[in-house]
């Protein structure tokens, strides 16, 4: 299966901006389907970027964080060539880690 | 007085070129500052707060993943081994431009959406759903090979491509619904107003960026899609996709946009 993210960085040599985006339904378990029952809710609970073996970037998320949701933001440091490392775990213990180069 | 002498005064009056200019023009004179490739990026054309979230969110378009979909989905071969390619001209590569056609054996508009199920019916394969998901998918990917493309849509000397053109025109001005809109009242006299939280796009190249991705479905759309939610939001009841009606009005509404660069898949708000 092709992996749920897509990550970008990019270092202007000072600071490194990372965008990514994640295919996940998050659904927060509020909805209900056409059924008229509701769907449980699976949402990303973790996300992390690291790199050099340390988090950059940690996010708590829960129900309310929309479907396929878009990350961006920048972190001191990165160098060229080196790895970023993504990862998510969701509320079903499901996960998947991504790595991306830094251009 | 139409029921005395209907054929004869549809012949009389259809001009589909005289069609395309008056209303290609009308869009660049209600516009002035934008060029007419512009046109087929919808709301993001009309504001220029929208235009920079735009160049920003197709750095990382939300319609990647379907469109990686769609490329899989195309090269996977069917049960009995052929593929979509087999089913299109070119290989189904860069042809999207020429969608809608008027198919003469048949005397009917041919939609991409419709051709691709018939594909999937010919070879032993359930149809897909015409509104999102996976006819999305594909139809994204064969856009994507057509980008930047000029539409290009033939009407061919035959009284039923006429018929067909004039009737997708006729739907397209006519008022439906409890709101009483028709296509036009959103889409010709007040693209770059909001109507709510939206902008309007405009009607020139709406088509071009199909399908789409919009945040407010939270996924990919196709042109049924589009079509059957713009007939239940002036609530109206909307017809079943791939009816005589829409692939009517997809065939006008694609050939007044001719010449326009394909931009599909595209993403709106």
């Amino acid at each position: 299966m092709a992996s749920s993210i897509r990550v970008r960085a990019t270092s202007n040599g000072d600071t490194t901006e990372v965008q990514a985006l994640i295919q996940h339904p998050m659904d927060s378990g509020f909805v209900k389907d056409a059924k008229g029952e509701i769907i449980p809710p699976h949402f990303i609970q973790v996300l992390t970027f690291e790199y050099d073996g340390k988090p950059v970037f940690v996010a708590d998320w829960g129900g309310g964080v929309s479907k396929d949701p878009y990350v961006k933001f920048a972190f001191k440091g990165g160098k060229k060539g080196d790895d970023l490392k993504v990862s998510w775990v969701d509320n079903k213990g499901a996960t998947d880690t991504a790595t991306a180069k830094i251009q | 007085m139409l029921t005395l002498a209907p054929a004869a005064r549809a012949a009389d009056t259809v001009d589909p070129a005289a069609d395309k200019a008056a209303f290609q023009k009308f869009f660049t004179s209600k516009f002035p500052k934008l060029k007419l490739e512009d046109f087929v990026n919808g709301p993001y054309s009309m504001n220029e707060d929208l235009h920079k979230q735009w160049q920003e969110k197709e750095e990382f378009p939300p319609y990647e993943f379907s469109l990686e979909a769609g490329k899989e989905m195309f090269s996977t071969p069917f049960k009995n081994g052929k593929t979509y390619a087999d089913c299109f001209p070119n290989k189904g590569i860069g042809i999207r431009q020429n969608y809608p056609y008027f198919d003469e054996k048949e005397g009917k508009v041919v939609t991409l959406e419709l051709a691709l199920n018939r594909c999937r019916e010919a070879n032993g394969e359930a149809p897909f759903s015409y509104v999102k998901d996976d006819m999305a998918a594909l139809t994204a990917y064969m856009a994507f090979t057509s980008r930047g493309k000029p539409m290009d849509i033939k009407i061919p000397n035959d009284p039923r491509a006429l018929e067909a053109y004039q009737k997708g025109k006729e739907y397209f001005y006519t008022r439906r619904g409890q709101l009483n809109f028709s296509c036009a009242t959103c889409h010709i006299q007040s693209p770059g107003e909001r109507i709510r939280a939206e902008v309007l796009a405009p009607a020139l190249g709406i088509l071009n960026a199909m399908p789409i991705y919009r945040s407010e479905w939270s996924g990919m759309g196709t042109t049924s899609r589009r079509f059957t939610t713009c007939n239940s939001q002036i609530r109206g009841v909307p017809l079943n996709p791939q009816d005589d009606e829409y692939r009517n009005l997809e065939y006008y509404l694609s050939y007044v946009s001719n010449g326009l660069p394909i931009s599909g898949p595209g993403a709106r708000p």
